[in-house]
């Protein structure tokens, strides 16, 4: 038994916080977020992101990639997280393992080398709806029309629907539940971004009227167990950034209640401080431990790892929450400035919590899959 | 990262389940005192208490990773404790490993491994509690001797014990409280120490004060360099908090708990259908699994050669807060009938809950209250200045 990360995985994290820290720091974050018109992310920054691996991280090494599993992804995205770096790396990563696990081989070859280059951008178009995507909600039909379907309907609430240029799609085919690949520029396609309080992350809808998908573009496995199984991973890959930006809060919180002086000490001295700091620690110590373990599972125990992962989200989300608004407080009035820190992390916990699901929907799975 | 065990491991686990297989039948009765001595016996032929101690003092030599293995695989058989010294297993013993001279380690070792007799702890002071480096029971050094006088408080157990690991004060520092503390081992028959049972509030009497008046202790006694028995009592805080943090038993609990939830009913229908009480039994599960995870993360890090440290505190901390929620949760749920002991005929699982409800304070409390942990977190780890 290995509960910890490998040599390799270390020196990905380390190698990832030292390119962010460098290129990406808050200031840049915000730079790029709050650009008037942008897409909200920085286009020489994903070229940079592609060449250095991690867009391809999970792909095939025969399709351009590194061929890793879902724990090196964690690793990514802990870190993608801990700095709130706005990019569609996480809707594109998630693109990815939706296509390695629906997509043929032939499908995979066609569009993964694009997606680990940096040339298309990636998105999993998984809702219709407000609520967390299961299979039951999905409803856009698609109809017969020779060899493939004629789609008709909107996704919402599509990971950035602004800059993704292939999108993967759920929808009815018959009494089954099918994936497509819509690609932008497709005929019928439109999208729109929607305006949200978290600017490093953009939400959105694609509207499909009348998109016509060929049998090679309907991915080859269908059903509702791939559809779950994808969201297991989209879900593990968000708790992730979660987790990471959670860690980044408390990190934040803690060195500025070494420096702010009140009663002339560091205010880090009182329990009122001191006390909520230990208990974002312990939160986020264990949304690690959860999460490392539904990460493993995920590739090297798949009977476990929809319950491992419903908890991680489950606890995670939850726990981010109050971190967000917990190290606001803690700041004092600067927390509630546009100019501290603070308020980028309490934004991206909100644009989280409810993404594939809140602590409602997953304890309650939690609970079913528990034996209750 | 691989959470599967390795062919060793496995291969130690099919022999402790083998082991299981012939020696604890399914109907065993876990309660009778002959039952438990001779299973005790037969781990102690096996060299499986003290398991992962050095066998140059007694134990099994084996590594930590098997002993945990061996834990896991007795709790899911709900097998008898692995020794009966609970103290000189979980702490008392790993502290003479670390600090004892060899003689003390011949001679106390092999006792403890055996269940010999009991050990008790004596930090805790009247006035001492959570600050207990500032304890003032009293030592004098005269020729071979130390001459204690002073007094210790919630001793557990110390009634039916027959040794006790003791912090004394021999030298006063104005500007560092914890020099001068040093830890004597110390017969509990030796004349001048008086102990009296405190009854606490699920009525039982576990706890005691312990007096000293005059006891002379022969200094080959001392563990430890005079003077540093802070050190001594870090080591074994450690193995005490992470001998609280336990995970075994809260799911344990988890599952009766489940189970009571199918049983007792809310407006007619089993109370395991309500969104409220389910959701609030998934967290349950799923902070009881974190703390697991959190385990094994932390034997990782002892794996690859990290001592055990504050993150033990991480752990204690989850199993008070799980330990007094659950408790209480399960009275909650059963309504009016919530406040029935074992006896009442309306009292759920033989009143198993309301024990639950009355005891937390032995993990909680003992071994350091929460915010005591709170304050180790946020000061040592994440380096917060000290209150
Ligand atoms: C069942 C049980 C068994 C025990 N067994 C033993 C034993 O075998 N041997 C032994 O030596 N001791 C034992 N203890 C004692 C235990 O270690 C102490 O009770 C504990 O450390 C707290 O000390 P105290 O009771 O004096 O409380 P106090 O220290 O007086 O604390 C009272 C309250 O103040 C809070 N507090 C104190 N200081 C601070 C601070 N700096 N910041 C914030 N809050 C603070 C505490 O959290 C607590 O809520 C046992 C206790 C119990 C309940």
């Amino acid at each position: 038994m290995d509960f910890g990360f490998t040599e390799e995985q270390e020196l990905l994290r380390s190698e990832v916080r030292k390119y962010l820290d460098a290129k990406c720091p808050l200031e840049q974050v915000r730079a790029i977020s709050e650009a008037e018109g942008g897409a909200g992310f920085s286009p020489e920054l994903w070229k940079e992101i592609a060449e250095l691996g991690w867009l391809g991280l999970c792909v095939p090494e025969v399709h351009g990639g590194a061929g890793l599993g879902q724990v090196d992804l964690v690793v990514l995205l802990e870190e993608t997280g801990r700095s709130l770096f706005p990019s569609p790396l996480l809707a594109t990563s998630l693109a990815v393992a939706a296509l390695r696990e629906a997509g043929s081989e032939e499908q995979q070859a066609r569009w993964l080398p694009s997606l680990a280059d940096g040339t298309a951008i990636g998105s999993p178009a998984l809702q219709e709806d407000a609520d967390p995507p299961t299979p039951e909600r999905v409803s856009l039909v698609g109809t017969p029309d020779g060899d493939g379907f004629v789609l008709r309907g909107e996704k919402r609430f599509v990971p950035d629907a602004g800059a993704a240029t292939l999108f993967v799609v759920p929808f009815r085919a018959g009494s089954e539940l099918a994936l497509a690949v819509v690609e932008r520029d497709a005929a019928g396609v439109s999208l729109e971004a929607w305006p949200g309080m978290d600017l490093t992350k953009r939400l959105g809808r694609l509207v499909l009227d009348g998109v016509r998908v060929g049998p090679d573009a309907v991915l080859a496995e269908r059903g509702d167990a791939v559809f779950e199984r994808i969201v297991d991973r989209a879900t593990a890959g968000l708790t992730a950034e979660i987790v990471g930006a959670a860690d980044g809060a408390v990190v934040l919180t803690a060195e500025y209640a070494k420096d702010r002086i009140q009663f002339g000490s560091p205010i880090g001295r009182y329990q009122g401080v001191k006390h909520p700091l230990a208990e974002m620690y312990v939160d986020v110590e264990s949304s690690k431990s959860l999460l490392y373990y539904a990460a493993w599972a995920l590739d090297e125990s798949p009977a476990e790892a929809p319950r491992y992962v419903s908890m991680a989200k489950a606890y995670a989300s939850e726990a981010f929450a109050r971190i967000g608004i917990d190290a606001v407080q803690l700041h004092g009035a600067v927390g509630y400035t546009w100019e501290f820190d603070a308020h980028l992390y309490l934004k991206r916990s909100k644009w989280a919590r409810p993404m594939y699901g809140d602590s409602d929907f997953h304890y309650e799975r939690v609970a079913a899959l528990g034996g209750l | 990262m691989d959470l599967t065990l390795t062919p060793e491991e496995e291969a130690f686990r099919d022999e402790v389940r083998a082991f299981l297989d012939e020696n604890l039948p399914q109907d065993a009765n876990r309660a009778d005192p002959g039952f438990v001595a001779e299973w005790q016996r037969k781990l102690r032929a096996k060299r499986w208490v003290g398991f992962s101690w050095p066998a140059e003092v007694g134990g099994g030599g084996g590594s930590i990773m098997q002993q945990a293995i061996l834990k896991e695989e007795m709790a899911r058989r709900k097998a008898p404790p692995l020794g009966s010294c609970f103290m000189g297993l979980t702490w008392v013993g790993p502290a003479i490993i670390a600090y004892g001279s060899e003689e003390q380690k011949q001679r106390f070792i092999p006792d403890i491994l055996d269940g010999a007799y009991q050990w008790c702890t004596g930090y805790s002071e009247p006035d001492h509690g959570s600050d207990l480096g500032a304890l003032q029971c009293k030592a004098v050094r005269e020729g071979d001797e130390y001459v204690v006088n002073g007094q210790k408080i919630w001793t557990s157990i110390a009634m039916w014990s027959k040794w006790i690991i003791l912090l004394v004060r021999t030298s006063q520092h104005a500007d560092d409280k914890h020099q001068g503390i040093t830890c004597l081992l110390v017969p509990m028959d030796t004349p001048g120490i008086t102990v009296r049972p405190i009854k606490n509030m699920a009525g039982g009497a576990m706890f005691a004060e312990v007096f000293f008046d005059d006891v002379r202790v022969p200094v080959e006694l001392r563990l430890g360099a005079e003077g540093e028995g802070w050190k001594v009592t870090i080591t074994a805080l450690a193995h005490e908090r992470s001998g609280i943090a336990e995970v075994e038993s809260l799911t344990r609990n988890l599952e009766a708990l489940k189970r009571l939830a199918q049983k007792t009913t809310r407006g007619g229908r089993p109370a395991s259908e309500d969104p409220g009480v389910r959701a609030r039994i998934a967290r349950f599960e799923t902070r009881i699994q974190a703390m697991r995870m959190n385990g094994l993360r932390y034997l990782t890090k002892q794996l690859r050669g990290e001592p055990l440290g504050s993150e033990t505190s991480v752990s204690k901390l989850l199993r008070a807060q799980l330990e007094v929620e659950m408790g209480d949760f399960a009275v909650e749920i059963q309504g009016a009938a919530g406040p029935l002991v074992e006896g009442a005929e309306a009292a759920a699982d033989g009143g198993r809950w309301q024990k639950m409800a009355l005891s937390w304070p032995e993990v909680v409390i003992g071994g350091g209250t929460p915010n005591i942990q709170k304050n180790i977190i946020a000061e040592r780890i994440l380096g917060l200045p000290k209150d």
